[in-house]
């Protein structure tokens, strides 16, 4: 039960305040530039961006900046930012396929046309503290080898297509609208697009969490990653007076096709099946999380028998969403005092007919009872 | 398909304001039915546009809410071309798909079956006809009663189909489903929402 | 249009101009208008203005499509006294940027000033190639070469 109270407003006001004073902290530390933050907390700019659902580094740094580093509450910003912009219409299809690889990989194939290359990764470091950061000494320059230019880089996915080993993607139906949960509510059951918007938008630990039980045995799959690659794509629009797409400039993309191998129904002969994974900027690990979930809610459609968490798309999907959990968890906070109050009478009377029932049964009996 | 842009006349002059403040008066419109709300701003536009029609279309339609012209309207290209670009919204030649209908000459406004009177899951995804009349008074003509009307509230306009005040009635036969009406002329825009009844004409 | 690719109709011409325009710097934008000095009038045909595009992908990355998420864009409307209509819409909401690529538009599409705007540009052009040059070779320095460890007498 909600019930409008006043009072408070100076508190808050100050509190507002004093927010402010300890978001800046000790003023002889320099205070942290947007530039600052998009460029050395980039990872945390791109995570933002990928769960606020909204593509522009310098807000991202804002929102993690105003935020105090927390990020769902800068993913909470971005959201709202978003809420107060019209939208001019969407993109069309950003094609991958065409991406300026920085970093591409296999675990299926060992050699492939394109080559795997590492790009600027964590992977093989040895996770130890490294000082010399902590120092601010410049790192050594990056090392160059000869770059074949426009060098193709098929997926994987098209070689094992090439021998039906695979399942082709969903082929696109013109004309058909695709699901977009910011303009219609999700209804039960959705659809694979309607689905990978909202992993995409979803909490990577949540995610993450669901992806690895998916490993562990909670509707059971074996996954391999077919190819992950991260780089820029052209993100292009047709506008209405135009009528040809019109280059609206580079966005970064982490993609990850995930391979799953699939015994085969009365309809579909035993292959390869597909989980997808796509995040702003270099979310790798959202993007595998994605594509984990994104097979192991396909059980039903795949004919598979669905158990588990991760199998169940409204499991899923109703709780995806940080800033709805958040909201949800968060709103204990506001005062409920007319709700306890009400709990508290109701907790007093029971135990007083409590006492009184204890009260008026013999001693006797009261042992037996026991 | 490219509009012939060398063509195109600027829209609003400050497009947020001048498209809020039509807005509020379309929203008081459809609150009061009966009442005239004046259009502030209206944009300088192609001939045979009312400028009333084009100011609601600025501020009301978008690439997600299609507008079906009236044959008056969609048969002058420079029309089209400045609504779709103004506006982003796609022009539509099948009326059932229209979130807007804008009407020039509303004498031939087609049946209200024509367009699109939302589902009962979604009594909202209807379509809202705006009829650019000649003349629009609170003087004398239907005699209006509903929510947003204290007692009873009157509304003429001129010219409209022979048999409007029919059509009203069916449309509000169908509650929830049905079309919303918005009558305008003069930088005036009157309100007609299917929650109306029509009693009679004074 | 991927890097090296020559564009050939004029829309191919005028798109690869956009996205020189797209991805050059404020600054950059700023010294090529300068370069023009067109002196004629600019009317504003839509005033500069930031909104969303929704990003959409394709499920595969060859499917149907699928909504990722949104991107700030800025988009401009100019005309120039001769009647060619500029059109610029940019990722990010930087309105003067938008304003400026707009008119270069504009002035691309009339026959006499082509050259000259796809001239001013092409510093644009070269510092993104020599970018993406770089970084291909920083790339490249990470491809891994495998070796084959030859297991029993072969």
């Amino acid at each position: 039960m909600y019930v409008a109270v006043k009072g408070g407003e100076a508190a808050i006001a100050n509190a507002h305040r004093l927010l402010a004073h300890v978001r800046r902290g000790d003023p002889a530390v320099p205070e942290l530039g947007l530039e600052q933050i998009a460029e050395q907390l980039a990872l945390a700019v791109d995570r933002v961006m990928t769960e606020g659902s909204l593509y522009d580094r310098e807000l991202a740094a804002l929102a993690l900046k105003q935020a105090r580093g927390d990020l769902v509450e800068a993913v909470f910003l971005l959201r709202a930012c978003r809420t107060t912009l019209p939208r001019f219409g969407h993109s069309a299809p950003l094609d991958t396929g065409r991406m300026a690889v920085r970093r591409r990989i296999s675990a299926t194939y060992k050699d492939l046309p394109g080559g795997q290359v590492l790009g600027p990764t964590f992977d093989y470091t040895h996770r130890l503290l490294d000082f010399t950061l902590a120092a601010g000494l410049p790192p050594p320059p990056p090392a160059e080898a000869p770059a074949e230019p426009d060098a193709p880089m098929p997926r994987v996915t098209d070689l094992l297509a090439d021998e039906s080993l695979i399942e082709p993607s969903p082929p696109e139906q013109p004309g058909a609208p695709v699901g977009d949960l910011t303009r219609e509510p999700v209804s039960y059951p959705t659809g694979r697009d309607t689905r990978l918007q909202a992993l995409a938008r979803g909490d990577e630990g949540f995610v993450l969490a669901l992806g690895y039980s998916t490993q562990r045995g909670y509707g059971r799959t074996h996954p391999f990653v077919g190819e992950i690659r991260a780089g820029a794509v052209m993100l292009e629009f047709v506008p209405e007076e135009l009528g040809f797409p019109v280059p609206l400039g580079r966005i970064a993309l982490t993609e990850c096709q995930m391979v799953t191998q699939f015994k085969g129904s009365g309809e579909r002969p035993p292959q390869f099946t597909r989980g997808y994974g796509l995040a702003f900027g270099g979310c790798e690990r959202k993007a595998m999380a994605m594509a984990l979930v994104d097979r192991s809610l396909r059980a039903r459609e795949l004919g598979e028998e669905a158990t588990a968490p991760a199998q169940d798309e409204e499991f899923v999907l109703a709780h995806c969403d940080s800033l709805q959990a958040t909201g949800f968890v968060e709103h204990l906070k506001l005062p409920h005092h007319v709700d306890f109050q009400a709990e508290l009478e109701l907790v007093r009377r029971l135990r007083a007919e409590h006492a009184a029932r204890q009260a008026a049964t013999p001693p006797m009996l009261q042992e037996a009872a026991e | 398909m490219a509009l012939a842009a060398a063509a195109l006349a600027p829209g609003f002059r400050d497009p947020v304001p001048d498209a809020q403040g039509t807005f509020r008066a379309v929203m008081e419109a459809l609150a009061r039915p009966g009442s005239l709300q004046r259009l502030a701003t209206l944009p300088a536009v192609p001939e045979p546009l009312p400028p009333e029609l084009a100011a609601i279309a600025l501020a009301l339609a978008d690439h997600e809410a299609p507008l079906w012209l009236d044959v008056r309207l969609a048969a002058a290209p420079a029309v089209v071309d400045w609504l779709r670009f103004h506006s982003g919204a796609p022009v539509v030649a099948d009326p059932a798909s229209a979130a807007f209908a804008l009407i020039a000459d509303p004498a031939a406004c087609p049946p209200l079956e024509a367009f699109a009177r939302g589902t009962p899951d979604y009594p909202d995804r209807s379509a809202t006809l705006v009829l650019a009349v000649a003349e629009l008074t609170t003087a004398h003509g239907l005699i209006l009663e509903g929510p947003g009307i204290r007692g009873r509230a009157l509304l003429g306009a001129a010219p409209l189909p022979n048999d409007f005040a029919q059509r009203l009635e069916r449309n509000r036969a169908g509650f929830p489903l049905g079309v919303d009406h918005l009558l305008v002329a003069s930088g005036r825009v009157a309100g007609l929402p299917r929650t109306t009844r029509i009693l009679g004409v004074a | 249009m991927p890097v090296g690719t020559v564009p050939t109709t004029p829309q191919e011409q005028r798109r690869a101009a956009m996205a020189l325009c797209a991805e050059a710097k404020p600054e950059e934008l700023r010294a090529a208008l300068d370069a023009v000095a067109y002196r004629g009038a600019v009317e504003t045909l839509r005033p500069a203005e930031t909104g969303l595009v929704m990003a959409r992908a394709r499920i595969g990355g060859d499917g149907s499509p699928f909504n990722l998420g949104e991107a700030t864009v800025t988009r401009a409307a100019v005309r120039i006294a001769s009647g060619e209509a500029g059109f610029a819409w940019h990722l990010g909401r930087d309105a003067a940027r938008a304003e400026a690529a707009a008119l270069l538009d504009a002035l691309w599409q009339v026959p006499t000033l082509r050259p000259t705007v796809e001239a001013v540009l092409v510093p644009v052009a070269q510092r993104l190639e020599a970018e993406a040059a770089r970084e291909a070779r920083h790339t490249a320095a990470t491809r891994v070469e495998f070796f084959t460890m030859v297991r029993g007498e072969g």
